[in-house]
């Protein structure tokens, strides 16, 4: 095994950019108005601005040099990420290349279709790569995320059940303690109440407890499978049999697809609905978070209610249309069109065969590091010896680990981070089992990737146990020391800008 | 064997076989054992090679592309809620690095850098907006004031909210989605407040009569949606505030380089886009908003955001960015959470970071100045040619409604004779509210040349004529 390597990350000490430069220094420069001088006032006096705005002056340069500090202050996958539930990919530059054409980043939405129909077709495009996929019927790119797509599924349930007569009568929603966040989150916010069901001995809620919350107040399903520790639920047919044949609608939170492309299709399962993160599966770069798509998929049925504006094909043409019940909008225009195009390329370098590859490998390497993850002293997996192979993900625990130290996951991935590995991935609300973490190897990441990434969390267990004080106090080689966090949520001390810590922090 | 791929370390055939080795199987096929058998679709999907030269790859996209036109190869008057900028060559530059447009979650500590430019962010918008309390970017404006209504909506705990009924019908659609239906529990209701259509903006008439202590919240916009700038915005939030309501206000952040901020007449809530700030405009792939309050606890605890604040590292001396108010967040909290929070548009807070501290607290006044100059021009212009009228002309900021209706042409025909003629008209206005038929929404800022003007006016001329 490889040993951990002699690594600093740049700490450039650089300023809040506020206190950089110096009064009456510019950095861009508008265009003057080509507009005669108008013995008009622009603004009415009453309404102008009484000072400018309190922004940073500097020059082009200043500017240029503090924000590449600051990009080289900053990890990103530039080390080695397998940060879990997120699925890191390779992102081609190719993609930035092509997507930063007039074609693509000038185009206007209100533009008539007929100027941008390559744009429009390559948007109808992915949807049909998308549909063969899922075996879904449309596809809305309009949800800026997975949680829009969540909540639009949300959306389109409350029409559903509107146009059925029954929405007064369907105010559940189901889903479970396992499935991301934003599924119960969105749902609420949508209007329903929110049925969370508790994961059991095996690893997911049992079929009976299924059964017990479902009935004639259900709108709808919200859940992931396989989910983010692994597991996946093999009665998932029977679930969304019982939920249909109550008369709720069943979404499939394909955030996990990455270990199962080429295998498993929504609609064979029975779905009525499911969404695909281009942002993670689809090698679209996750930008620090966005832009992002949730491309959600649906059933004919479900087709009508989707948002506007849809891309359609009418012989060769390609037009944009609102579908006729349409739910109206999530967000304006059409979606994250640079992204689906990035998505789209993606899938194409990929091809079908690539994209199968891509789970056998994940799959695959994460099984690889399972078995040496579980060589570790002090480190378990969430239900041990139950739903054997897991899939693209596990989730461990240091659990035993922090009994014998007083360690916790938190200590434990601040100091991975010295060693050039970003942090692992813990758990989502509510953490089902104690002190978690969640590496997903993916299909990018080489052997070698994964050999160093368990070589300095066997380090860095190890260091614990020889001096804990060094692990609790990391990261020692970061940019800045650890954060003391504790006055985060104290509204005399916390500060989101420049303006509120000179006040509370700098004055007075 | 297959070659490797490009994107797949894995790939080359000793790689892998040194992983089946490792775990001691021969396929890894027998990875997939937890799926039921009656749950495989292998052979449903349709076979699609694929393209493994970057070269072919990118011929096949590009293709595809060329040929489009965009307001770079036209001259644009689209806007509506987004709008054509200047984009600096820095925006680009910097989230072009590999290390911030592949960030994804990181720490405190490793993500340093992409932390303090999310801060920046905040501070300079804050700035620009005399506000404290910014949360980090949600998916559109629309979807910002979606949030900022239902803050409004808990901190109130009323259901009415007050809606100008001109809202461009993108953002109007997203708000409508936020508020609900009336079967489900926490929805609102939306009461339309009428235009004055002598000024083009608010009717403090019709305000008087839906303003009641059921509201929870009025929004308008300044500029609106007809590019009026709002007048009487200091007796709206006052009248608002009259009967307990939030108000709330939607800003192009353009403008306030030269316009005070609503902030200042007592605006409780401001939302917006950030789209403007150095973000190209992507098909509608640009869009982005923001949500800010003063820093007080009764507003910063409604936020469905995610925030970075400025705090203290274990060594004296030193600054991190870490979240605060997580808890309350989706994340934290599940359904129990303020709405939710997910993957949003957070490159864009970088971008719009750069943007701000390019263009400095002189590079905004000036901007805004040239823009309003610029479109108060082209009104003018536009409003001579014969047939052709301008509405609120000089009130406007960068957008103004064209009247063509006196012309006998449809706003469909003008603009498909404008296109042959290289210029990208104004968006048909026809059918988004009374009187406005035969109407077009016409965006000028900074980058809209005199010349560029000379050009519609002589197109308008040729194609207008009797």
């Amino acid at each position: 095994m490889s040993t951990v390597r002699n690594y600093h990350a740049a700490s450039w000490d650089e300023a809040v950019v506020y206190e950089l430069g110096a009064p009456g220094r510019r950095g861009v420069v508008p265009p003057r108005s080509w507009a005669p001088a108008s013995r008009d006032a622009l603004f009415p006096d009453s309404l102008r601005r009484r000072s400018d705005a309190d922004l940073p002056e500097l020059a082009e340069y200043e500017v240029r040099r503090h924000f590449t500090h600051l990009s080289q202050q900053t990890m990103g996958m530039m080390g080695i990420s397998l940060f879990g539930t997120c699925t890191m990919k390779h992102n081609p530059t190719v993609n930035e290349q092509i997507t930063a054409r007039s074609e693509v980043a000038a185009v206007h939405p209100r533009q008539d279709p007929s100027t941008y129909q390559g744009l429009l077709g390559i948007v109808h495009s992915l949807e049909d790569e998308l549909r063969n996929l899922s075996g879904m019927a449309a596809f809305s790119f309009q949800p800026g995320g997975g949680a829009d797509a969540a909540y639009l599924h949300a959306v389109v349930t409350r029409a559903y059940h509107a146009s059925r007569g029954e929405l007064a009568q369907r105010t559940q929603v189901v889903t479970t303690a396992q499935a991301h966040p934003c599924n119960p989150a969105t749902a609420k916010a949508a209007g329903f109440e929110v049925i969370t069901l508790p994961i059991e001995e095996d690893g997911y809620p049992s079929v009976d407890a299924l059964k017990a919350v479902i009935g004639p107040h259900t709108a709808a399903l919200m859940l992931n499978n396989p989910d983010d520790m692994g597991i996946y639920n093999p009665h998932v047919k029977e679930w969304v049999r019982i939920v249909s044949e109550a008369g709720g609608l069943c979404f499939y939170d394909h955030a996990n697809f990455n270990g199962v492309m080429g295998r498993l299709r929504a609609a064979e399962l029975g779905f009525d609905a499911c969404m695909y993160m281009l942002h993670k599966t689809f090698g679209v770069p996750k930008g620090g978070n966005g832009p992002s798509v949730g491309a959600y998929g649906c059933s004919e049925e479900l087709a009508r209610f989707l948002p506007g504006p849809r891309v359609v094909k009418n012989g060769d043409v390609y037009d944009l249309i609102e579908p006729e019940d349409s739910v109206g909008r999530v967000r304006e225009f059409l979606g994250n069109v640079q992204q689906l195009v990035k998505a789209y390329s993606w899938t194409r370098a990929m091809g079908t065969d690539g994209l199968r590859e891509a789970s056998d490998l994940s799959v695959l390497a994460n099984n690889y590091m399972e078995k040496q993850l579980m060589a570790l002293p002090g480190v378990t997996m969430s239900f041990a010896g139950k739903a054997l192979p897991r899939m693209e993900m596990t989730r461990y625990s240091l659990e035993e680990y922090t009994a014998e130290t007083g360690l916790s996951t938190v200590d434990v991935q601040n100091r991975m981070t010295d060693f050039g590995i970003d942090a692992y991935w813990l758990a989502h609300e509510p953490w089902i089992v104690p002190e978690p973490f969640t590496p997903e190897a993916g299909e990018m990441w080489s052997k070698e990737d994964l050999d160093e990434w368990i070589a300095v969390l066997a380090h860095v267990l190890e260091e614990g146990r020889r001096d804990p004080e060094l692990v609790r106090t990391a990261p020692h080689n970061q940019v800045v020391a650890q954060i003391d966090g504790s006055g985060l949520d104290d509204p005399d001390t916390w500060a989101v800008t420049w303006a509120a810590y000179r006040r509370k922090h700098l004055e007075g | 064997m297959s070659q490797s791929h490009p994107y797949m370390a894995n790939s080359a055939e000793g790689s892998r076989q040194a992983l089946l080795d490792a775990i001691g199987i021969a396929d890894a096929e027998e990875l997939f054992a937890q799926i039921p058998a009656d749950h495989r679709a292998d052979h449903n999907v349709r076979p699609v090679p694929g393209i493994a030269s970057e070269f072919e790859l990118r011929r096949l996209i590009e293709g595809r592309l060329r040929g489009g036109i965009s307001t770079d190869s036209h001259i644009s008057f689209l806007g509506g809620g987004y709008w054509k900028h200047h984009v600096p060559a820095l925006c680009d530059e910097i989230v072009s690095r590999p290390e911030i447009s592949t960030s994804v979650w990181g720490t405190p500590s490793s993500d340093h850098g992409r932390n303090q430019a999310w801060f920046e962010f905040a501070s300079e918008l804050g700035a620009l907006l005399d506000l404290e309390f910014v949360g980090l970017p949600v998916y559109s404006w629309g979807c910002a004031a979606g949030h900022a209504l239902r803050m409004a909506a808990r901190m109130t705990e009323r259901s009415v909210v007050i809606v100008p009924a001109n809202v461009d019908r993108e953002r109007r659609l997203v708000i409508q989605t936020y508020a609900g239906y009336p079967e489900l529990a926490g929805s609102l209701e939306i009461r339309e407040v009428a235009i004055d259509s002598a000024s083009g903006t608010v009717s403090l008439a019709s305000l008087e009569e839906v303003l009641r202590d059921d509201v929870a919240a009025v929004y308008l916009e300044t500029p609106n949606s007809w590019g009026v700038i709002e007048h009487d915005i200091a007796r709206i939030i006052e009248a608002a505030h009259a009967v307990g309501a939030e108000a709330i206000v939607g800003v192009d952040p353009i403008s306030l380089g030269g316009l005070a901020s609503p902030a200042a007449f007592g605006a409780d809530i401001l939302v917006g886009s950030i789209q403007p700030l150095g973000i190209h405009l992507n098909a509608g792939g640009g869009v982005g908003g923001f949500i800010a309050t003063r820093d007080e606890e009764r507003y910063a605890r409604q936020f469905p955001t995610l925030q970075v604040s400025i705090a203290p590292t274990i060594v004296e001396g030193e600054r991190a960015f870490g979240m605060t108010l997580f808890g309350q967040s989706s994340y934290g909290s599940r359904e129990l959470g303020n709405d939710w929070t997910g993957n949003s548009v957070y490159l864009w807070a970088v971008r719009a970071a750069i943007y701000l501290a390019l263009l400095g607290p002189a590079g905004m006044r000036e901007l805004s100045e040239t823009v309003a100059a610029n479109a108060r021009r082209t009104a003018e212009l536009v409003a001579a040619v014969p047939g052709v009228s301008v509405r609120y002309g000089d009130r406007i900021f960068k957008e103004f409604v064209v009247d063509f209706s006196a012309t006998g042409r449809t706003v469909a025909d003008i603009n498909a004779a404008l296109l042959e003629r290289g210029i990208l008209g104004g968006h048909d206005l026809t059918g988004s509210h009374d009187g406005l038929d035969q109407c077009a929404l016409y965006c000028v800022t900074e980058v809209i040349s005199e010349d560029d003007v000379r050009q519609l006016i002589s197109a308008l001329e040729e194609v207008v004529q009797p």
